[in-house]
C-alpha cells in the first residue's frame, strides 16, 4: 500500500493581488516505508506538497490519499483527526510547545489520542532515550540546544508510530554536525520501525540520505530517482 | 480525559508564562469581586436595617384585619378576639410572638400644643417580641400590662407638645358611635424610634384600657403575627389566613407595605446590576490580557493544530485560561471580602449622613449584610460573563489556519 498518493494535485494561492501556482498538477506515489528527499528552489512547491499532503493545506483541485484514505475531501475536524493519527510532523524551527517539558512535548500527540498515562509515559522515556536524550526528560525547550530540541520534534513526530513523517527542512537550524546525527537517526528510524519519511531540504547533505530524490521546479515534479542512500 | 488533562495543564502554565502581566489583571480581579461584594453588603445591610425596621414598626411579617380597615383604618372596622383555631394556628412554633391591637386615629392635647397621631392599644408583654416600643424607650417606663392607664409618647411627639413624662395629656378620638371618646392619660415614658417620623406619628396606650375607653368589649383592629423570617412568610402567612377565614383579611408584610417589599426587589435588582457594572469594567481588561496572549502564541497554536489538535480544543484551552485567572481572583476576592467586612459586624457609624438618610428608613449605624447567596450570585455571573467575554479570543485563536499559524513569525 502507499503511505501517501497523489493524483493530478493543484494549488493556487495568492501573495498580494497575483495567484502564485504553488502545486501545478503534481502526480505522486510514496510507498510504505519510503525515505523520499523533495527539493526545489525556494518557492518551488516542496513545502506546499508537504503541506497538502499532511492535511494542514487543501488542494484546489486533484486527490490525495494517506494510508489508503482519501483526505482532500476530509471536514476540519476529520483532517485534524487524520494528522492526529496518521502524520507526524517535524518542522524548520523546532516548534515545541515551549511551557512544556521534553517529555511533556513528547507525550502531546499521545495524550490528545487518549493513550492511558502508563503506557504513554513508558513510549515517551523509551523514544527520548532513542533519539539521545536520556536524563533530559523535565527540560523546557528554552533550556535545550537547537539540535536537542530538533531530536524532540523528531521523537514526537514518531512516538505514536504514524504512518508518514513530514520533514520540512529539518537541519536548517543545525550545524553540519548535529544535522548529520539527525539524518542518522532518521535512517535508523526509518529503517527499524519501518517509518516513512518525505523530507522537502535543498541541503545537498541530506539529499545524500534518501534511497528516492524528487526534483520539483515551479510546483511540477520535474525529476524522480531512486538513489543509493549514504 | 488525556485531551483534557493537556488543555488544563496548558492553560495552567500559559497563565503564568508572563507573571507580571497574570499578576496585575488578577489584582484588577481580585480587586472588582471585593468592591462588588463589599458595596453589595454594605447595601444589603442598608435594606435590612429598613426593612426590619419597617416590619418592627407595627407591620410584623403577617397581619390580621378586619376586610375593610385599610380602607378605613378606625374604630368601626374590628375583629373579635382570635377564636380557638386562630389561636391554636399562632401558637405554632414557626410564630416566634403574636399581638392583638386596638389602633385608632386620634388627637393628642397638652397644655401648650395639639397633635394628631394614631393611638395604639397594645398587651406590652406580646408587643414586646413584635415592635420596636419596649426596646426604644429613652425615659420612664414601658406600659406594664393591658390595663395599664399610662401614655407612651415619642421624643419628638413629646417637644411638639412641649410636655414630658409625668405630666397629663387628653386623648381624643371617636367611638363606634360616632361620639367623642376622650380620656386624660399621664405620660409614662418616651421611645425614640430610628426614624424620628415615627416618634411623631405612633403613641401607646394599654390594649384594655383603650377598649374601655372606646366602649368596644374585646374587639381589636389588628393581629401581628412575627415568625421567623421575613424573607419566608409565604407558608405562615397561608396558615393562618386558612385558618382566619373569610371574616378577616390576613396579608403578609410585602403586601401590607408595598414600599419596603418594593425596596427588596430593587435591591435584588441593583445587586445583579452592579455586579454587571463592575464586570464590564474587569471585562476590559481581561479581554485584552486573552487577546495579547493569544497574539503571542500564534505560531504555537497552529503548531497544536497542526498536530492534530481540533479547533473545539484550543477554543477550550484560551476559554480555561480565562476562567482559571477568574476562578483564583474570585476565591481572593470573596476571601478578602470576608475578611473585611468581619471587623464591620458591629456596625458602621453613619450619623454623620443619617439625617439625609432617615427618610428612607436608615439608622445611625449600618451594619453590613454579607450574604452566601450574594457571594455565589458574584462568582456565577463573573463566571459566566468572562466565559462570554474570552469567546472572542478564544474563537480567534480556534480559527487559525495551521499552515498561516505555524509561519507567523
Amino acid at each position: 500500500m502507499h503511505a501517501v498518493r497523489c493524483v493530478n494535485v493543484r494549488r493556487v494561492y495568492k501573495q498580494g493581488d497575483e495567484d502564485v501556482v504553488g502545486l501545478d498538477g503534481v502526480s505522486l506515489e510514496v510507498e510504505e516505508g519510503g525515505f523520499v528527499c523533495l527539493r526545489s528552489p525556494s518557492g518551488g512547491g516542496k513545502t506546499t506538497l508537504l503541506n497538502v499532503m499532511g492535511g494542514l493545506d487543501r488542494p484546489d483541485s486533484g486527490e490525495v490519499w494517506v494510508a489508503g484514505e482519501r483526505i482532500d475531501t476530509l471536514s476540519k475536524g476529520q483532517l485534524a483527526h487524520m494528522r492526529l493519527h496518521q502524520i507526524g510532523f517535524v518542522f524548520q524551527a523546532y516548534n515545541l510547545i515551549p511551557v512544556l517539558t521534553a517529555r511533556e512535548n513528547v507525550e502531546f500527540v499521545m495524550q490528545v489520542q487518549g493513550v492511558p498515562t502508563a503506557e504513554r509515559r513508558k513510549r515517551s522515556l523509551e523514544i527520548l532515550s532513542e533519539v539521545g536524550l536520556d536524563g533530559l526528560e523535565d527540560r523546557r525547550p528554552a533550556k535545550m540546544s537547537g539540535g536537542q530540541q530538533q531530536r524532540v520534534a523528531v521523537a514526537r513526530a514518531i512516538v505514536s508510530n504514524p504512518a508518514i513523517v513530514l520533514a520540512d527542512e529539518p537541519t536548517a537550524n543545525l550545524d553540519s554536525n548535529t544535522a548529520s546525527h539527525l539524518m542518522e537517526l532518521f535512517v535508523e528510524l526509518n529503517q527499524h520501525h519501518g517509518t516513512t519519511f518525505v523530507i522537502a531540504t535543498h541541503d545537498q547533505m541530506v539529499m545524500g540520505y534518501a534511497r528516492r530524490l524528487i526534483r520539483m521546479r515551479d510546483g511540477k515534479l520535474v525529476e524522480d530517482i531512486e538513489q543509493e542512500a549514504a | 480525559m488525556g485531551t483534557a488533562a493537556i488543555v488544563l495543564r496548558l492553560a495552567w502554565r500559559n497563565l503564568w508564562r508572563n507573571f507580571r502581566r497574570t499578576t496585575i489583571m488578577l489584582a484588577a480581579v481580585v480587586v472588582g469581586v471585593w468592591a462588588m461584594i463589599f458595596m453589595i453588603a454594605l447595601m444589603r445591610g442598608m435594606v435590612d436595617d429598613m426593612l426590619l425596621d419597617g416590619i418592627r414598626s407595627l407591620p410584623g411579617h403577617v397581619q390580621i384585619h378586619h376586610p375593610n380597615f385599610r380602607d378605613d383604618p378606625t374604630v368601626n372596622n374590628l375583629l373579635p378576639s382570635p377564636d380557638e383555631d386562630l389561636i391554636a394556628a399562632l401558637d405554632r412554633p414557626d410564630v416566634v410572638a403574636w399581638s392583638s391591637r386596638v389602633r385608632v386615629p386620634a388627637v393628642v392635647m397638652s397644655e401648650r400644643s395639639s397633635r394628631g397621631v394614631t393611638l395604639v392599644g397594645i398587651d406590652p408583654a406580646a408587643e414586646a417580641a413584635i415592635s420596636f416600643v419596649a426596646d426604644d424607650m429613652a425615659e420612664g417606663r414601658f406600659l406594664e400590662g393591658p390595663e395599664d392607664p399610662g401614655l407612651i409618647l415619642g421624643r419628638r411627639l413629646v417637644e411638639r407638645l412641649e410636655t414630658e413624662v409625668g405630666k397629663r395629656v387628653v386623648v381624643m378620638t371617636q367611638d363606634p358611635d360616632n361620639e367623642i371618646a376622650d380620656r386624660g392619660f399621664r405620660i409614662i415614658g418616651v421611645y425614640e424610634a430610628q426614624v424620628a417620623s415615627t416618634e411623631e406619628a405612633y403613641a401607646f396606650a394599654g390594649r384594655d384600657t383603650l377598649q374601655a375607653m372606646l366602649g368596644i368589649g374585646d374587639q381589636v383592629s389588628e393581629i401581628a403575627v412575627l415568625g421567623l423570617d421575613y424573607r419566608a412568610v409565604e407558608r405562615l402567612y397561608q396558615r393562618i389566613d386558612a385558618a382566619a377565614g373569610d371574616r378577616a383579611e390576613v396579608l403578609p408584610w410585602n403586601e401590607l407595605d408595598r414600599y419596603l417589599s418594593g425596596m427588596l426587589g430593587m435591591m435584588d435588582g441593583f445587586v445583579l446590576v452592579w455586579i454587571v457594572v463592575i464586570f464590564l469594567a474587569l471585562s476590559f481588561g481581561l479581554v485584552n490580557t486573552l487577546v495579547m496572549a493569544v497574539f503571542e502564541r500564534v505560531r504555537e497554536i497552529g503548531l497544536m493544530m497542526a498536530l492534530g489538535m481540533k479547533p473545539g480544543v484550543i477554543l477550550g484551552q484560551i476559554v480555561a485560561e480565562s476562567l482559571m485567572l477568574l476562578g483564583i481572583g474570585l476565591f481572593f476576592g470573596n476571601v478578602l471580602a470576608w475578611v473585611s467586612i468581619q471587623p464591620l459586624k458591629g456596625g458602621i457609624d453613619i450619623s454623620v449622613v443619617s439625617d439625609g438618610m432617615e427618610m428612607m428608613g436608615v439608622g445611625n449605624v449600618l451594619t453590613p449584610s454579607l450574604r452566601a447567596g450574594d457571594m455565589a450570585l458574584a462568582t456565577v455571573v463573573v463566571l459566566v460573563l468572562g466565559f462570554l467575554a474570552s469567546l472572542s479570543p478564544a474563537v480567534r485563536a480556534s480559527r487559525y489556519h495551521p499552515v498561516e499559524a505555524i509561519t507567523k513569525a
